[in-house]
């Protein structure tokens, strides 16, 4: 049996925000299944005596000083955005209206 | 004028310095040959021309003035475009993020150019430096110079590439599983991927963030030193980078040139875990008698055992997508790059641009690194994953306790044809057996030429040091290049 179902394949691109073609879910599903399969070899290796390494290289959080710096311009930052109002990134709108919520709607 | 085909990184900025040359001729030179080669191999996403040319300039008339040029003057540099560069479009070689340009530069990048180096344009890639192969660009792949069949290796194929077919005279990348390394082997140049925060991830887009290593590409040994030199050292913008003051990287490629067994009182390990059933047979031959050669030079060969060797694989893809998961989740089409049209819903715009603008490997980490992060599978899958970690790491802490460097092959095969592995997403997976290793571990490794199969194609000897050890690793490739010319070699090109 597949490690992994074509539903629980959705769920997970729901949880990503991720829109896949019904061929994406079929593909998707096979190549998660082959390699959650492969890196199951992992349980037979003894961790127990081990903590976790998340770091590389003994790390502590280093801290600085709070000191005020210039940011970026705000032009040079919002230069990038898909939709720009002002100084504000525009997106559709997040509550339901009753004039719909498409970005055209917007001013 | 120094011929640009062949040209060594050193010798372009000593004849700078010196006044022999023009920075801006060199980059003429070098512009002029992208114009007439890339197109069949593909390495640029973009060139920069106008650019190069004032930054050349700027080199030009820093000389004349009187003014030191930097260590780099006049060197012609390719850039993967995973390094941000302010004003100039950065893509990752994503849909995604065309259009992208970012409002600051990266600090590799601006250490580079403060050197005098001359940035030519931006490199091509595997999309977010997902793959082996290169052939997971969004925008189009990347040949081998070496035989246009087959693949230049990834995720930094266009840096090994390019440099390789002198398309720059030296590259940097990113090495999170191996792009640096891979790449380097199947291109047959150098490539270094050096201690976890040795050198700064601030402007490097993020894939993994616990294993994303910038790393330099050189032509030679001393070229790849002169590279890491200016790039490594601390950066208040990024909290990981390491304080230690920065080797001297130049002068261990000196050391490893000098007298008769420059490696002498050295031990190399050579761990039977990385020669496994499986390996290309001319590989094997080509790295024992690497290590052959290795021991003429001074160095005691000694066994060591890297026993956990065979969960790296597992262990690096279920480490590199989780961070990959939570990395790319910025990606929702509000700030910058592709934004899905004419969506109703904030949701729907969220998903569709996620939908539409990642490709199929970007897609399938996201997936998997959110499977192993989910509540419920997070100790089983995560949590194992980092204790697996540490094993892996442990290994390495042992059996520098044994040697002073460890030796192996770089990769299992060469360069490998287009399409071969694209179906069987964990057969490209494996391809970075050798390489994730190192990763894990964050400990320094090295891969340089050290042979060619017989129809061609360029092998790997790698080269890994403990950690802050990237010294050892230059003298050790140092000494073994000043005995060998496979770094002499030039792929073929047109009309010549």
């Amino acid at each position: 049996m597949s490690r992994i179902t074509a539903d629980e394949v959705r769920e997970l691109a729901l949880l990503a925000r991720l829109r896949l073609s019904d061929g994406e879910i079929g593909a998707m599903t096979d190549n998660l299944g082959a390699i959650l399969e492969y890196v199951d070899a992992l349980r037979a290796l003894d961790t127990s005596a081990v903590e976790p390494m998340t770091h590389a290289v003994p790390f502590d959080c280093p801290t600085r000083a709070d000191e005020v710096k210039p940011s970026l311009p705000l032009d040079d930052v919002l230069t990038n955005a898909p939709r720009r109002d002002g100084n504000f990134f525009q997106v559709p709108r997040i509550v339901p209206g009753p004039g719909g919520g498409s970005e055209g709607s917007e001013p | 004028m120094i011929p640009a085909r062949g040209a060594t990184a050193v010798a372009i900025a000593e004849g700078v310095r010196a006044g022999k040359w023009l920075a801006r001729d060199v980059a003429e030179q070098y512009l002029d040959r992208i114009a007439r080669l890339d197109g069949a191999l593909g390495c640029y996403l973009l060139v920069d021309g106008d650019g190069a040319r004032r930054r050349a300039d700027a080199v030009d008339a820093a000389r004349k003035a009187g003014r030191d040029p930097g260590a780099l003057a006049g060197v012609p540099l390719g850039v993967k475009d995973i390094f941000c560069t302010r004003g100039i479009e950065t893509t990752c070689a994503s849909k995604i993020l065309k259009g992208f340009v970012p409002p600051y530069e990266s600090t590799v990048t601006a250490r580079l150019g403060e050197a005098g180096a001359v940035m030519l344009g931006k490199l091509n890639m595997d999309e977010f430096a997902m793959g082996s192969s290169n052939e997971n660009s969004a925008f189009k792949p990347v040949r081998n110079p070496w035989s246009h069949a087959h693949v230049p290796g990834g995720s930094s194929g266009g840096s090994a590439a390019a440099t390789a077919a002198s398309l720059c005279a030296g590259a940097i990348g990113t090495d999170t599983g191996g792009s640096i390394r891979q790449p380097a082997a199947l291109c047959g140049v150098v490539g270094v991927k050096p201690t976890y925060g040795r050198v700064s991830r601030y402007g490097v887009i993020a894939f993994a963030s616990s294993l994303d290593h910038p790393g330099p590409f050189g032509r030679t040994v001393e070229d790849a030193a002169a590279l890491l030199e200016v790039m490594a050292g601390a950066d208040e913008h990024d909290a990981t980078s390491i304080p230690t003051p920065v080797g001297q990287y130049r002068a261990a490629v000196r050391a490893g040139r000098e007298g008769p067994e420059p490696l002498k009182g050295i031990r190399l390990g050579v761990p039977d875990e990385y020669f496994q059933p499986g390996m290309d047979a001319e590989v094997e031959a080509a790295v024992r008698a690497a290590i052959e050669e290795l021991s003429r030079a001074g160095a005691r060969i000694v066994k060591v055992s890297l026993p956990n060797t065979k969960y790296a694989i597992a262990t690096y893809y279920l480490v590199c997508t989780a961070e990959a998961s939570s990395n790319l989740a910025r990606y929702d089409g509000v700030r910058h790059g592709y934004r899905a049209p004419d969506a109703r819903s904030l949701e729907e715009m969220y998903t569709r641009t996620r939908g539409e603008g990642f490709g199929a490997e970007p897609k399938r980490r996201i997936m998997l690194g959110t499977y192993v992060l989910r509540a419920g599978y997070y100790e089983a899958y995560y949590g194992k994953a980092l204790r697996a970690r540490r094993k892996i790491a442990d290994d390495f802490t042992a059996a520098f306790a044994s040697c002073d460097a460890i030796v192996t092959p770089t990769s299992p095969v060469p360069a490998f044809k287009f399409g071969e592995r694209m179906g069987d997403p964990l057969q490209m997976y494996l391809a970075d057996v050798l390489t994730v290793g190192p990763d894990l571990a964050g400990v320094p490794a090295l891969s340089q030429p050290c042979g060619f199969t017989k129809v061609g194609l360029p092998i790997g000897l790698q080269i890994i040091a403990p950690a802050l050890g990237e010294e050892m690793c230059f003298r050790v490739a140092a000494a073994y290049e000043a005995r060998t010319k496979w770094h002499e070699q030039l792929p073929p090109e047109a009309g010549s």
